[in-house]
C-alpha cells in the first residue's frame, strides 16, 4: 500500500446512528412495526390480566346483569352480570396460547416427517406425504370438528384436533426446504467425512431450513386463532367455566341484538389480536424470506 | 392425457380409502368407546356384549376395518342417533341446503373476488390497490361467525330489510307449498312459480350466503392479484404492449387468459373452505344444512352422524377439485396434445 504523500483523508468514519438505522427500519417495515406494537400490548394485557382486570373474570353479579358499557363497567356485562372488559383480558390468555400451542404441536409433528421424507427421498418420502396429504383431503375446519367429535368435546382437544389436521404443510415446507438443503456442498462434505444420517439431518440440514418453517408458523398463527375460536363458538372447544373470545360469542347469541356489547367486543378483541398477527406474519416473511415478498 | 386422467382418479380412490382409514381410527382407537355413547351410562356386562356383537366390535380389528371400507363405499354410514335415521337419509335430505349456499357463495366469490383481483393487479400501487389491499388484510382477521352476526346486526336488527335466520318462512311455507325437485329452494319455487315462496327463500339465503362470500374474498382477491401481477411482468405482455396493441386489450385477453389455470385451482380449494365456513355459517343463522346436522350429531356425542357427513363432504370436495383438474384439458388445449 502506497499513501500519497501530503494528504491527509479524513479518519472519521460516518456510521448511521442507531436512532437513524431504527428510523430506516420503521420506514421500510411500517405496517410490521405497528403490528408488532399492537401485538406488544396486547401480550402484555394477557400477562399482567390479573393486575390489570378490575372485576373477577368469573363473579356473577346479577344486580348488574347485562348491564350497558358505562363508567364501572367500560365493556358492559354479560348475561350472568360479569364484566366484559375482565373477561376479554382473560380470553386474551387463552387464545394467545392456543395458537402457541397449536402451531407449536403441528411444526412438533410435521417437522419430522418433512424433514425425513426430503432427506431419504425415495419410497419413505412417497408413503410418508401420501400419507400426510390424506390429512390435506378434508376440507379445512371440517378435520378438526370431526377429530373432536371423536377423542371429545373441549379445548385442549379441540388444540391437538388442529394441530393434527394443520401438521401436514409444515411436513411438505420442510420436505422442500430439506431437499435444497440436501445437495448443497456443506452437507455432501459432512457426508463425505463420515457423518452419520442422523447428525447431518439434525445439526446441517435441520437450522439450514427452519426459516421457511417459521415464517409458515408466523402466518398461521392467526389463523389457529381463528380456527379455535370457531370451534369455541360452535360448542364443541372450549366450555363454560373457561374464558375464551369465541365462547363469549356464542353465549351472547340469544341477545346480542338488544345487548351489543357482549358479542361486539370479544370479536373486536379476535379481529384486532389476529390482524396484528398477521401483519408481524407478514413483516417477518418480508424479513426473513424476501422470494415470498408480495409484488408492490 | 388418459394417462393422466386414470392416474388422477386412482389417486382419488387412494385418497378417499385414506381418509376413510383415518375415520376409522377416529372412531375405533381414540377414547369415547362407540359402545357407552350407544347404550348409555353405567350399562350391565350384557348389554355392553350385546352392543358390542351389534357393532361388530367383537370381531377383529382389520375384520371390523373392512366392514367400515364396506359399507361407506356403500353410502352406509350406519343410523343416526339422534334423529333414529340411517346417516345417509338424514344427509340426502340436508345436504341441499348446504350445497345451495356454498354453490351461491362460490359464485359470488368468483364473480366479485377475481374481478377486483385483476383491476387490483393492473392498477397497482393506485388507491383502489391500497383499498383492495387493506381491506383483504382486514378481511382475513375476522371470524366468520363475527361477518354472520354483525350482518345480522345490520340487516336485521337495525335495519329490518333481512330475516334473522333460517331458510325460508314457515308460514309462506304453510301457504305456498312448492315440489323438492332440485333440492334447492331457488331452483324448486320457480318451477312451482310461486314468486312469494322465492322471495322468500331469496331473502332468508341472503345473509348466510354474504357471510361465507366475506369470509373467502380476501383469500380469493389477494391470489387473483398475485397471479395478475406475476403474468403482467412476462416478455410477452410487456412486447404486446411495446408493438402497440390496446393496453386493455393485453390485460384483459392476454394475461387474464394466462391466470386461468392457477384461478381454477383457487376456485376448486375455496370450495373446500367454504364447506368448512359453512358448519360455523349455518349455526349462526340456524340454516337447515350438514353443518347444524354436524354440530348437532357431536353436542349429542352422535358419532355415525359426524363420521358420515365429513366423509360425504370430504368426497364432494376431492370430487370438486378432480373436476378442476380435468378441467384443465379443456381450458388449456396444449395439454391434451401429446
Amino acid at each position: 500500500m502506497s499513501t500519497i504523500p501530503g494528504a491527509s483523508w479524513p479518519q472519521r468514519v460516518v456510521r448511521p446512528s442507531w436512532t437513524l438505522k431504527l428510523r430506516f427500519f420503521v420506514s421500510g417495515h411500517l405496517l410490521f412495526v405497528a403490528g408488532a406494537t399492537v401485538f406488544g400490548i396486547i401480550l402484555i394485557m394477557a400477562t399482567l390480566a390479573p393486575l390489570i382486570a378490575p372485576y373477577d373474570p368469573v363473579a356473577i353479579d346479577f344486580s348488574v346483569k347485562l348491564g350497558a358499557p358505562g363508567p364501572d363497567h367500560w365493556m358492559g356485562n354479560d348475561e350472568l352480570g360479569r364484566d366484559v372488559f375482565s373477561r376479554v383480558l382473560y380470553g386474551a390468555r387463552t387464545s394467545l396460547m392456543v395458537g402457541l400451542m397449536v402451531t407449536v404441536m403441528a411444526i412438533a409433528l410435521g417437522l419430522p416427517i418433512g424433514l425425513l421424507a426430503g432427506y431419504f427421498g425415495g419410497r419413505l418420502d412417497t408413503v410418508l406425504m401420501r400419507l400426510s396429504d390424506v390429512f390435506l383431503a378434508f376440507p379445512p375446519l371440517l378435520l378438526p370438528i370431526a377429530i373432536t367429535a371423536a377423542i371429545g368435546v373441549g379445548l385442549v382437544n379441540a388444540m391437538i384436533a388442529l394441530a393434527i389436521s394443520w401438521f401436514p404443510w409444515y411436513a411438505r415446507i420442510m420436505r422442500g426446504a430439506v431437499m435444497r438443503v440436501k445437495s448443497e456442498p456443506y452437507v455432501m462434505a459432512a457426508r463425505a467425512m463420515g457423518v452419520g444420517h442422523g447428525r447431518v439431518m439434525l445439526r446441517h440440514a435441520l437450522p439450514n431450513c427452519l426459516t421457511p418453517v417459521i415464517v409458515q408458523g408466523s402466518l398461521d398463527f392467526g389463523y389457529t386463532i381463528l380456527a379455535a375460536a370457531s370451534l369455541s363458538f360452535i360448542g364443541i372447544g372450549a366450555q363454560p367455566p373457561e374464558i375464551e373470545w369465541g365462547l363469549m360469542a356464542a353465549a351472547s347469541r340469544t341477545n346480542f341484538l338488544e345487548f351489543w356489547w357482549t358479542v361486539t367486543f370479544p370479536g373486536l378483541a379476535i379481529f384486532i389480536t389476529v390482524l396484528s398477527i398477521n401483519l408481524v406474519g407478514d413483516g417477518i416473511r418480508d424479513i426473513l424470506d424476501p422470494r415470498f415478498q408480495e409484488f408492490r | 392425457m388418459y394417462r393422466y386422467v386414470t392416474q388422477r382418479i386412482l389417486l382419488l380412490i387412494l385418497t378417499l380409502i385414506g381418509v376413510v382409514t383415518i375415520t376409522f381410527v377416529l372412531g375405533r382407537v381414540l377414547p369415547g368407546s362407540p359402545v357407552e355413547l350407544m347404550i348409555g351410562y353405567r350399562p350391565n356386562q350384557e348389554q355392553i356384549e350385546a352392543a358390542r356383537k351389534a357393532l361388530g366390535l367383537d370381531l377383529p380389528l382389520y375384520i371390523q376395518y373392512l366392514h367400515f371400507l364396506g359399507d361407506a363405499i356403500r353410502g352406509d354410514f350406519g343410523v343416526s342417533l339422534h334423529t333414529k335415521q340411517p346417516v345417509i337419509t338424514d344427509i340426502a335430505i340436508r345436504s341441499t341446503a348446504t350445497l345451495e349456499l356454498t354453490v351461491l357463495a362460490v359464485i359470488a366469490v368468483v364473480l366479485i373476488g377475481v374481478p377486483i383481483g385483476v383491476i387490483s393487479a393492473v392498477r397497482s400501487n393506485t388507491l383502489v390497490d391500497h383499498a383492495t389491499r387493506s381491506i383483504s388484510i382486514a378481511g382475513v382477521a375476522l371470524p366468520v361467525f363475527m361477518v354472520g352476526i354483525l350482518l345480522q346486526m345490520l340487516f336485521y336488527g337495525d335495519l329490518g330489510w333481512l330475516p334473522l335466520q333460517g331458510r325460508i318462512g314457515s308460514l309462506v311455507l304453510l301457504d305456498h307449498p312448492f315440489e323438492i325437485v332440485t333440492g334447492f329452494y331457488l331452483i324448486d319455487t320457480v318451477l312451482a312459480g310461486s314468486w312469494t315462496a322465492f322471495s322468500s327463500a331469496a331473502s332468508h339465503i341472503v345473509l348466510p350466503a354474504t357471510a361465507l362470500t366475506l369470509s373467502t374474498l380476501p383469500l380469493v382477491t389477494r391470489t387473483t392479484r398475485n397471479m395478475m401481477m406475476e403474468v403482467l411482468q412476462e416478455d410477452y405482455v410487456r412486447t404486446a404492449i411495446a408493438y402497440g396493441l390496446p393496453v386493455r386489450h393485453v390485460h384483459y385477453r392476454y394475461a387474464l387468459k394466462a391466470t386461468l389455470i392457477p384461478l381454477m385451482t383457487i376456485v376448486g380449494l375455496t370450495f373446500g373452505v367454504l364447506l368448512g365456513g359453512s358448519v360455523v355459517v349455518e349455526f349462526v343463522f340456524d340454516w337447515p344444512g350438514l353443518g347444524g346436522y354436524v354440530v348437532r350429531s357431536i353436542t349429542r356425542s352422535d358419532f355415525p352422524g359426524t363420521i358420515g357427513v365429513t366423509l360425504f363432504l370430504a368426497t364432494i370436495y376431492l370430487s370438486i377439485n378432480l373436476v378442476v383438474d380435468l378441467l384443465y384439458f379443456v381450458v388449456d388445449p396444449r395439454l391434451s396434445s401429446p
